[in-house]
């Protein structure tokens, strides 16, 4: 076991230098730096005011001096000035992360608790009227854009309450604060909780026709039990792949839906980071996402253990 | 009988104007002031910025030396008050500015204001300080100062190289606010220390901006608001929801496209919208330097194919204005009035005869029904610049021109342009002020930075030092036209149209003027109030 986690450490390392290398050189083969976009806000290019300005920034230097010195300060804890509002880029990032935590969890724990017992109760009541219906829920789950959705939701508030569920970043109660969260993660998670219920149903129909479940069933076992205790624990681990795949992709639904509901997380910052090529911003944040996802990853694989005791991590 | 008349007219009209007081009420101070933001600007320094993304929330910190009323939509030389300056005067040559400064006004953090402060920030503008600003887009302003002198703590002039009468307006521009000395350019950027209406309290980028009522206004009793706050929302539909919603009081002014404003109308009937022109126009840029753009005939035959009605029809509904350089009238001062305009080719209303007359030019530059021009028409990737480019696209097929469109991302735009890498371009230009010395300098003249097609001429440019010069604005006028017919005829940067939009705010919300021949010079806000 030991050996096992030191060598998946390892592959991890080598996993997010190859994410670091990566995100670096990408951003300089995009056109354009984020001196190019303050002169084109401005309407005007001086020559000489651009190249004073990019050596300030450091990006008149050669890609591989500009790169050590950003993974060398990455790994000191030094992640640099964002160029645009010019406070530590670290200042930037962190506030924000805790609001998008907040975001793709709730988004996530709705996945989970509507896709998984609706995806159970799709298999168990199979080719009824009820299954169906569940069954164009996922569907259109699937097949709605989440900004779509989000735009739909804020258009139906202001049409019908007069109110509007935007971000409040004062909530004076807990559920205040539950309820700027819950809608935006409602609309994100919308399209997580039909592939969850998808998932978890055909995972369910597959073990539904094994002999251990007649058997169960012939000693006696309630529909509960059986359904619950013997067929959803054996079909939970492809639904837990799923969501460990989704936490990962989320990031690009949340993007839409923090600036759809104006949520100021990471996820919206980033691409505003992006667009006005704030690589200091960028690279790091996105090294954040990677080792979240890396690390994500890594959970999953050891939850598998846990959830199936025939799944030994050996040397 | 008459008098009979008279006494009821009277009575009548002592009770409209009652009523009227009475509903317009006393100014009350408090509340603060919720708007959205359409975007986060890049910075805070509004000498270093060139878009009213910065000017709008940060016009309110600052004082000038002089500014256009709050409350007269139409910016023009009758219009312009004292603000850090109490008054000024030109010497009998009209070579020297002298302005007398206001005694007792103190920066935010509580330092005296002096004429030092004055010559801080034109030293600054001009290029001459030891600071420098990181981007400087409105240096070419000052290029007729020589000098800016101080006479004493609160007297301050400015030596001009010639007369310049247009010096005032561009000093009474929002984007020409006066710096602190003891501030450098770069805390600016990231904390304005002012000496108006409102404190800066925090710009959180992306989220949003915050300002509060200054206490120590000089302007005994204003601000009346207690604070203004803009929460930066780029979505412009969740922004025009919120607004629908009660979320702002306004909406980020001339936000709202002409079709919107109906959505806004309906959802919020109470609301009052505005809507006036932006003197921003939409205009084509053409690369004269290389074919098949430096054959006169084409770029006259493009010219004449506009339908100028049709791009305002289109895009705004009807309500945009078709002119040349200068904003046309009533809200532009400086615009040719409509019989001259459709003097110049492709202004007059025939469309078809138009078109006749530029397909001849075509064929006779070698084109025709059998062979057609294929030309690349880029822009950015804006709506704004995009929808315009695209009726372009389509017009220029009456001519034989068949035109593809190339979407420039913004980073890339003015590198492109810089690089004369296109044949055309669909462009926005915005003006700072209702003024042709800036239009003609800025766009124009020979070397400038903001001129994209290098367009180049002696003699007009001749024009443009005889124009700045007048000081009799009846007789300038008359010049200006003259020039711009000529820029028109020249086909130097075809004025497609000058965009109108809108803004709304709600019932509560009092004293706000939208400038009808400016976007950058009326968000001061120091009077603005809360019926709450």
């Amino acid at each position: 076991m030991f050996a096992y986690l030191v060598r998946r450490l390892f592959l991890m390392l080598v996993t997010l230098f190859g994410i670091s290398v990566v995100i670096f050189f990408l951003l300089r083969i995009v056109p354009g730096n984020i001196v190019d976009i303050l002169f084109a806000a401005a309407g005007y290019v001086d020559a000489a005011d651009k190249a004073n300005l990019e050596k300030e920034l450091g990006i008149d230097r050669p890609l591989i001096v500009q790169y050590w010195h950003w993974i060398s300060g990455f790994l000191r804890g030094d992640f640099g000035f964002s160029y645009v509002s010019e406070k530590p880029a670290l200042q930037e990032i962190l506030p924000r992360i805790p609001i998008t935590a907040k975001l793709a969890g709730l988004a996530l724990l709705f996945s989970a608790s509507i896709g998984i017992p609706l995806g159970v109760i799709s298999a168990v009541k199979q080719g009824t009227k009820l299954d169906y219906a569940l069954r164009v829920v996922s569907l259109s789950g699937l097949s709605l854009p989440s900004f779509w959705l989000g735009l739909l939701i804020l258009t139906a508030s202001v049409a019908m309450f007069g109110q509007m569920p935007i971000f409040n970043p004062n909530p004076k109660t807990w559920l205040e604060a539950f309820a700027t969260y819950a809608v935006p993660a409602a609309a994100v998670g919308f399209r997580s909780a039909a592939l969850t219920m998808r998932i978890t149903r055909s995972s369910m129909l597959e073990v539904l026709r094994q002999d251990y479940i007649r058997t169960a069933r012939a000693k006696g076992a309630s529909e509960a039990a059986v359904n619950y205790q013997h067929a959803l624990k054996n079909a939970i681990l492809p639904v837990i792949t799923v969501i460990g795949i989704e936490a990962a992709f989320l990031i690009g639904g949340l993007i839409v839906t923090e600036t759809v509901f104006n949520i100021p997380g990471v996820a919206r910052f980033l691409v505003e980071a992006i667009r006005w090529r704030d690589y200091p911003i960028v690279q790091n944040l996105v090294m954040f996402i990677a080792v979240v996802v890396v690390f994500a990853n890594f959970t999953v694989d050891m939850l598998y253990a846990v959830f199936d005791p025939r799944i030994r991590y050996t040397d | 009988m008459r008098s009979v008349w008279a006494l009821a007219a009277m009575a009548a009209l002592s009770v409209l104007t009652a009523s009227t007081a009475t509903l317009a009420g006393e100014p009350k101070q408090g509340g603060t002031l919720r708007m959205y933001h359409r975007d986060s600007p890049a910075n805070a320094s509004i000498l270093e910025g060139a878009t009213y993304s910065i000017n709008i929330p940060f016009m309110g910190v600052f004082n000038n030396l002089l500014i256009y009323d709050q409350h007269i939509a139409q910016n023009s030389p009758d219009t312009l008050r004292p603000d850090l300056a109490e008054s000024w005067s030109w010497s009998s040559d009209n070579k020297k500015l002298t302005f007398k400064l206001r005694q007792g006004v103190k920066w935010h953090d509580g330092k005296p204001f002096t004429s030092a402060d004055v010559k801080c920030s034109f030293d600054l503008l001009m290029g001459k300080s030891q600071q420098k600003l990181r981007q400087n887009p409105r240096k070419a302003w000052y290029s007729e100062v020589n000098e800016i002198t101080t006479n004493g703590e609160f007297e301050v002039t400015f030596d001009l190289k010639r007369p310049q009468p247009s010096l005032l307006a561009m000093l009474a521009s929002g984007y020409t606010p006066v710096y602190p000395c003891h501030v450098s350019p770069a805390d600016m950027r990231t904390h304005p220390i002012g000496t108006g209406p409102f404190k800066f309290v925090e710009f959180k980028a992306n989220e949003s901006i915050k300002l509060t009522r200054n206490p120590d206004y000089w302007k005994k009793g204003l601000p009346y608001l207690d604070g203004i706050e803009y929460t930066i929302i780029t979505n412009r539909s969740t922004a025009i929801l919120a607004f629908v919603a009660g979320k702002f009081d306004m909406t980020f002014p001339t936000h709202i496209t002409i079709p919107l404003l109906k959505d806004i109308k309906s959802q919020a009937p109470n609301a009052t919208c505005v809507v006036e022109p932006t003197n921003v126009s939409t205009n084509i840029i053409v690369n004269s330097t290389s074919a098949p753009f430096d054959n006169i005939d084409i770029r006259r035959a493009m010219a004449l194919a506009l339908d100028r009605k049709a791009f305002v029809d289109i895009l705004f509904e009807g309500q945009g204005d078709i002119g040349g350089t200068m904003l046309p009238p009533p809200q532009g001062l400086w615009g040719m009035p409509k019989d001259r305009l459709e003097t110049i080719p492709g202004y007059g209303r025939d469309i078809n005869a138009n078109r006749e007359e530029a397909r001849k030019l075509m064929q006779k530059a070698g084109y025709g029904p059998d062979k057609r021009l294929a030309v690349k028409v880029s822009t950015r990737n804006i709506a704004e610049y995009r929808d315009p480019a695209v009726i372009l696209i389509d017009q220029l097929k009456s001519i034989y021109i068949d035109g593809e469109l190339d979407v420039v991302e913004t980073a890339n735009w003015f590198p492109k342009v810089a690089r004369k890498d296109y044949m055309l371009g669909l462009n926005l230009t915005g003006n700072a002020v209702d003024d042709p010395d800036q239009s003609f300098y800025e766009n124009y003249a020979c070397g400038s930075e903001r001129n994209y097609t290098n367009y180049c001429n002696k003699e007009i440019e001749k024009l443009f030092d005889v124009q700045s010069q007048e000081t009799d604005i009846a007789k300038r006028r008359p010049l200006v036209w003259d020039i711009d017919k000529k820029l028109q005829e020249d086909v130097a940067r075809p004025i497609i149209f000058h965009a109108r939009a809108g803004t709304c705010w709600h019932p509560h919300v009092k004293g706000v003027t939208i400038m009808s021949n400016s976007s950058y010079n009326g968000f001061r806000y120091e009077d603005v109030w809360l019926d709450k």
